[in-house]
């Protein structure tokens, strides 16, 4: 009986030196040389350019459109909630904070999780299983340098631009709904909000979370594909975990970075 | 497969939109423009209690916001609260102005309430005001009532 | 190889190991590749072969032994050596690995545009000659996924010759492809080799093409090299797992059955 109980945890544990420790120290490693590969991707600009149209422009849709609708429903619901205490005035503080605050950077950052970067790890996991990336190495070509990093980069300069047009966006659906469909007062919707939300402490911080979802999504989307076993499983198992360990690093991230950012002094 | 002409134009607009919802969020859902941090004095004030004022709260005179909360410390020689405040260059008040601090609303934040004395001087970088009130603090307050509640049941009873 | 003597070599492996205790992909491989010819590596699935050719490029680093390329040992390169060798190299993959996101033009342009300073309008005319050399510069602006696979092979071999490599690495340049295309490819790797005074390698197990084109043949199995010799000297050879593969025949030193219980027992075992 003990023994199959050590046995158990002895697989266990393997299973999580293997999978995780291992990965994850692999993952840090990978993420020290795209930086210091980075060069190629700020000198040969065009190269970043291309990939921030691949991840960022092309995003643009998703990201505005969802942006409108949760700024729509936000005023709905802040609305009715807001009215029964006589506080409906506030309702353009209510949907401006919760999206700069929080919605903007989280829910755009799912959002290109899913979208750009499952794009990026099957990208570069099908370049390496059809042996471009080998082929590029042997043609003395870095392929950190040169598939890697611009589209590291690009994720990380997009994520900010792409949170700030889905508080924007949001701003605007709430705007439509309360101020033209509801018909709270317009001046105190604008006004109140303006003296309620301060640049530093709710635009900036939102910008800041922001710039680290990039970053996180960023990093795991190219490590996902760069690992990918060379196969049709391989990428497209490569590519379901990046969406679901960037969702979950977002959501972690979000947690610590609000606990530090917002403690209510 | 587009021509580098094509993605760059799209890359542009691209940043230059996300920008522009940058400025937006910044200057009209935020208040960045409103206060210009060059021109402004400091002047100090002393309270034997702050309540709940946070730093960057407004400081207002006539319901007007002249200026905002920069600092509060504790002066553990007198033990009061010191509290400096950035006031907007163009406002000049005379040197023997009060404040006090004042809450918005019933359960509101608190914010510092600047009313003008009448001195002829006016107050100059690195003043401190002389007159101050403190915040009203709920707890004491209800402790005041019903002292006062159990005093006038004692006065009845004789 | 008979006259090391007469002509030098331009590749060598040395006395090779490569994999773990309990995974020997090679075992003590020692061959060498004269400059200007066209050397064939063959053998079965499995026998190492790829992994030898991916050891000469430097790709992979042996665990013991020593793999020279014109003189330098890959193994000992730093990344700026490695760089400069790589650039006088050329490896046509198995499926062309071409990049998918650009066209066969800029496919053959790119080591061009990568390491040369050369203004556009030569690397333009350069990138046509070799698109020319292989009968496809008519499909220059087509896109790798508009290619039959004979000619996304021949475009990434033009793409391979891009900076007039000394050595050429051929990891199995016939597999899948149609008669007429196994020829072009055939002789498009001993036209060119010639043309570049180049040396060449090819890693396959199509017995009747190589041994049409090359000069010396090494065959492996099971990591290590069973036999080597002329094209002539192959066919003539007696040794059974040579044989076998040369011929075809489905049985012998490989067994045709995989490894099974016996077979009574088997069916009765219900």
């Amino acid at each position: 009986m003990t023994a199959r109980i050590a046995e158990l945890l002895r697989a266990l544990g393997a299973r999580i030196v293997n999978n995780w420790v291992w990965r994850l120290g692999f993952a840090f490693r990978f993420l020290w040389v795209t930086l210091k590969e980075s060069g190629a991707s700020f000198r040969r600009f065009h190269l970043t350019i291309r990939e921030i149209y691949f991840t960022g422009v092309l995003s643009l849709i998703i990201i505005l459109v969802s942006g409108l609708f949760v700024g729509m429903v936000l005023a709905l619901q802040g609305y009715d909630t807001l009215v029964r205490f006589g506080s409906s005035e506030v309702l353009g503080v209510l949907v401006s904070l919760s999206l700069v605050r929080e919605l903007g950077p989280v829910v755009a950052g799912l959002l290109f999780a899913s979208r750009a970067g499952s794009a990026i790890t099957a990208e570069i996991g099908l370049m390496k299983a059809t042996e471009q990336l080998a082929a590029m190495e042997m043609m003395a070509v870095d392929p950190i340098a040169r598939v890697v990093a611009p589209r590291f980069w690009a994720g990380v300069i997009s994520m900010p631009l792409l949170a700030a047009l889905f508080s924007a966006m949001g701003v605007f659906g709430g705007y439509l709904v309360g101020v033209q469909l509801i018909g709270v007062d317009e001046g105190s919707f604008w006004s109140q909000m303006q003296a309620a939300v301060d640049f530093r402490e709710d635009v900036l911080n939102g910008v800041i979370k922001s710039l680290v979802f990039g970053v996180a999504v960023a990093w795991i989307a190219v490590y996902e594909g760069y690992d990918a076993p060379p196969t049709a499983e391989g990428v497209s198992g490569a590519t379901t975990r990046t969406v679901v360990t960037s969702s979950l690093a977002i959501l972690a991230l979000d947690v610590v970075l609000t606990a530090l950012m917002f403690r209510g002094t | 497969m587009m021509t580098r002409k094509e993605l760059d134009l799209w890359v542009g607009v691209f940043a230059v939109i996300g920008i522009g919802a940058m400025l937006f969020l910044s200057l009209k859902v935020a208040n960045l423009a409103s206060f210009s941090a060059a021109d402004t004095y400091q002047i100090q004030a002393k309270f034997e209690n702050i309540g709940s004022l946070k730093v960057r709260a407004p400081v207002k005179s006539a319901g007007v916001v002249v200026g905002r909360v920069s600092e509060i410390h504790f002066d553990n020689e007198s033990f009061e609260a010191v509290v400096t405040l950035n006031i907007d260059g163009r406002f000049k008040f005379p040197k023997d102005s009060s404040a006090k601090i004042m809450t918005a609303g019933l359960l509101g934040e608190q914010y510092i309430g600047l009313s003008p004395g009448g001195d002829s001087a006016n107050l100059k970088s690195g003043d401190t005001l002389k007159l101050t009130q403190s915040a009203v603090v709920l707890e004491n307050l209800i402790g005041q009532f019903l002292y006062n509640k159990a005093a006038e049941g004692d006065t009845k009873k004789k | 190889m008979q006259d090391t003597v007469a002509t030098s070599n331009l590749v060598e492996v040395d006395q090779v190991w490569f994999g773990y205790d309990e995974r020997r992909i090679l075992k003590d491989i020692n061959l060498v590749v004269p400059k200007g010819k066209v050397v064939a590596i063959m053998g079965l699935s499995g026998c190492g072969k790829t992994t030898l050719l991916r050891l000469i490029g430097g790709a992979l680093f042996p665990s013991e032994g020593e793999i020279r390329v014109a003189g330098r040992v890959v193994n000992k390169l730093g990344d700026a050596e490695l760089f400069e060798l790589r650039r006088k190299m050329g490896m046509l993959f198995q499926f062309g690995a071409l990049f998918t996101d650009m066209s066969s033009f800029d496919n053959v342009a790119f080591q061009m545009r990568e390491h040369t300073d050369l203004p556009e309008s030569m690397i333009r005319d350069l990138a046509l000659m070799k698109l020319q050399a292989v009968g496809l510069r008519g499909a220059a602006d087509l896109m790798p996924a508009e290619l039959s696979g004979g000619m996304a092979r021949r475009v990434a071999l033009a793409r391979s010759i891009a900076l007039d490599p000394m050595l050429m690495l051929y990891d199995e340049p016939f597999t899948g492809l149609d008669p007429i295309s196994l020829g072009v490819i055939g002789q498009l790797i001993r036209r060119l080799n010639d043309s570049l005074g180049a040396t060449s390698i090819v890693v396959t197990h199509d017995v009747a093409e190589a041994l049409e084109l090359v000069d010396y043949v090494y065959y492996m199995s099971a990591g290590k090299v069973e036999f080597q010799g002329t094209p002539d000297e192959v066919r003539a050879g007696k040794l059974p797992s040579l044989r076998q593969f040369v011929y075809g025949e489905s049985d012998g030193p490989v067994p045709f059955h995989y490894p099974a219980p016996e077979y009574r027992q088997d069916l009765l075992a219900q």
